[in-house]
């Protein structure tokens, strides 16, 4: 089974293989971020990458309740979001080491990778800074009438930006099929989230009338249901959603970020690996329903391991892109 | 500018011709903005226009202007062609993040995938007494970032030529109208045309020295020209009708003709549109240039509500006058 192969209508009532479905994109984004801070250790990666390691249920739960043809936005921690809508580990890790192989030709890199044939309009480095473009998407496909429906990731650091109230307000006065989907994993960058953050996250959504809901980030299971739910609602023309996702990020704000104890404990991070771990919440749910044994998710890991290797292999021996191509693209 | 028999428009009937003919002929194209629907803008620039195509078309947005326009560039790359119109050019500073960091980039940054086809319309230009937030001329903020374009009409004829371009153009574009100019008038002919971005126009030719002005300021380089020739000072008007691209080659060839130039604009000299095409110049001409280039541009403060100070920070024909009569040895 290929990873971006096999996707079925989504529902909240669905068969064991979906749920492995789930289960082997969420450890393929887990064992992506890990091969990504093994290349940044090594010195092979250039610049930095935010990695979404502790977050998957999260970019996969939302994702599988999509089509194929809609639309999401991502942000600097934004591997996870790539991966979920189908993109391929071989051409993100081109991307990421700027190879001419990458999903923008190396122009990009791990903040700003973007490919229309999964409908992923971008990774966007300014915080916020995609909320318009998800907006506009929807507003797109609601004047074409095209059936389809845009997911805006984004991180709680961006409830503080005004951009993300204008469009909400937008959204909700022009009836769009928009999903703003807010991961909070409790760190603003270094500083914990309720020293940014005033008053009640989903209560700001209410407040235009947008309909809110919350749910466990580390429970694919949840997000999925409550995703699909407001996602079909949009679809169908009865407006935007807000959905927040509580998780939590494993590491740092980004792969160079290893001393953390000014900001949180070794503790609190030990706790939530252990106790609310997005791939051993899924696993063991399932290995209680009977639906699977340890063996099945060993075979599983190592397929992954093995394509994330060939990945890591195609993108370290890619060419780069040819100097000349430093002013191609600039203008259509 | 070529001859027309017959018809004349103002400069905002052709801006607004612009839009339903490219309306009409493309129903991607919908405009985005405050108050553009029933009420047509405040300077009525889109009056009638939500009649002829309706409110899904012509929409009004709140007072958001990073919101609408952040829209209008997801749109623009989904699909949809949208025309966003900031009511004053002052307020282009709440849409920075979108036009510099989403829509001059997104093309680039996806490697060429993803294109960002639209146009924000907005003004420049003072002496209206509206103080200093309702007055700058700020188009160079925008002629600095690569991935966009910028355009800055000076007749009817532009304009509806221009905008046409411009809506039509795969890139990010942002279209700057001196609202003084509004109820200009000028030949505009019936049948369709458009003018390409990045072809300046010689607007009177001469041979003493090369006046490059841009949008409204090309109307007072014109009288300034006329002051200019009652004293045998025969003056070349070029007008690059777009800051980016930029013809630079046809600046510099008007230069080496006239051995002297003068680049006037309503933006703020320093730093600014008059800076770099100066350069443009001295560069491109230097072994032919008798004099240094000279540049006229807003004076170096916040535009004044007071009449005539505000007066005195706006090139005007006599300012240009005077620095080419010096130029030409005539002071």
């Amino acid at each position: 089974m290929t990873l971006t192969a096999g996707r079925t209508k989504a529902g909240p009532d669905v068969a064991v293989e979906k749920w492995l479905r789930m289960y082997r994109r969420m450890l393929t984004i887990r064992l992506f971020e890990e091969q990504v801070t093994d290349l940044y250790t090594r010195a092979i990666m250039p610049g930095l990458a935010h990695l979404y390691t502790g977050e998957e249920a999260v970019a996969v739960g939302v994702c599988e309740a999509l089509r194929p043809d809609d639309y999401i936005t991502s942000t600097h921690r934004g591997h996870g979001h790539c991966l979920a809508k189908g993109a391929s580990p071989d051409r993100m890790f081109a991307e990421l080491l700027g190879k001419e192989a990458g999903y923008c030709r190396g122009k990009g890199g791990s903040m700003h990778i973007a490919d229309p044939s999964t409908g992923n309009l971008g990774a966007n480095a300014i915080v916020a800074g995609s909320v318009g473009i998800a907006t506009g998407a929807a507003f797109s496909a609601k004047r074409l009438g095209n059936g389809r429906v845009a997911v805006c990731f984004f991180g709680e650091g961006a409830l503080g930006q005004g951009v993300l109230y204008e469009v909400m307000n937008l959204a909700q006065l022009f009836k769009l099929p928009v999903m703003y989907v807010c991961e909070n994993n409790l760190y603003t960058e270094y500083t914990p989230y309720t020293e940014t953050t005033a008053g009640d996250i989903p209560a700001r959504a209410v407040a235009f009338g947008i309909r809110a809901e919350t749910v466990d980030g580390q429970d694919v299971r949840a997000v999925h249901a409550t995703a699909f739910e407001l996602v079909e609602r949009a679809r169908k023309g009865n407006g935007p959603a807000f959905l927040l996702c509580n998780t939590y990020r494993y590491g740092g704000h980004h792969v160079g970020d290893i001393s953390r104890d000014y900001y949180r404990s070794k503790e609190e991070e030990k706790k939530w690996m252990e106790e609310r771990d997005p791939l051993k919440i899924l696993s063991g749910w399932m290995a209680a329903q009977n639906m699977a044994d340890a063996a099945l998710f060993d075979g599983i890991e190592s397929e992954i391991k093995e394509e994330i290797k060939t990945a890591v292999e195609f993108a370290v021996s890619a060419p780069y892109p040819r100097p000349g191509e430093v002013d191609e693209d600039v203008y259509a | 500018m070529p001859e027309f028999a017959g018809r004349e428009l103002t400069f905002a009937g052709a801006i607004r011709e612009a839009l339903a003919e490219e309306m009409r002929r493309d129903s991607r194209v919908c405009i985005l903005g405050e108050d553009v629907a029933e009420a047509g803008t405040p300077f009525k620039v889109l009056s009638g226009l939500v009649e002829e195509f309706g409110s899904e078309r012509v929409v009004d947005t709140p007072i958001s202007e990073a919101g609408f326009t952040g829209l209008a560039v997801g749109a623009a790359m989904t699909g949809l062609r949208p025309v966003v119109d900031i009511m004053f050019g002052d307020f282009i500073t709440l849409t920075m993040d979108q036009m510099v960091n989403q829509a001059a980039k997104v093309h680039y940054m996806s490697g060429g995938k993803w294109k960002v086809p639209m146009v924000l319309r907005t003004t420049l230009g003072a002496s209206r007494r509206s103080g200093a937030q309702h007055s700058q001329s700020l188009h160079a903020w925008f002629s600095h970032i690569p991935g966009l374009k910028v355009v800055l009409p000076s007749t009817p004829y532009d304009a509806k030529g221009l905008l046409k371009s411009a809506i039509r153009d795969e890139n990010p574009v942002v279209f700057f109208e001196d609202k003084m100019m509004y109820k200009l008038k000028g030949p505009v002919p019936v049948e369709e045309y458009t003018i390409p971005l990045g072809v300046a126009d010689i607007k009177r030719q001469g041979d003493d020295i090369t006046i490059v002005a841009t949008s409204s300021m090309v109307q007072v380089a014109l009288a300034s020209a006329e002051m200019l020739d009652k004293i045998g000072v025969s003056a070349e008007v070029i007008d690059p009708r777009t800051t980016w691209p930029l013809d630079e080659r046809t600046l510099i060839e008007s230069a080496k003709k006239t051995s002297r130039a003068i680049v006037v604009d309503e933006g703020y000299a320093r730093y600014g549109v008059t800076a770099e095409i100066a350069s443009v110049i001295a560069e491109g001409a230097f072994h032919y240039l008798d004099a240094p280039v000279k540049r006229i541009g807003a004076m170096h403060v916040p535009i004044p509500f007071s009449p005539p100070l505000e007066d005195a920070t706006v090139p005007s024909d006599r300012s240009i006058f005077e620095v080419a009569s010096a130029l030409c040895g005539r002071s």
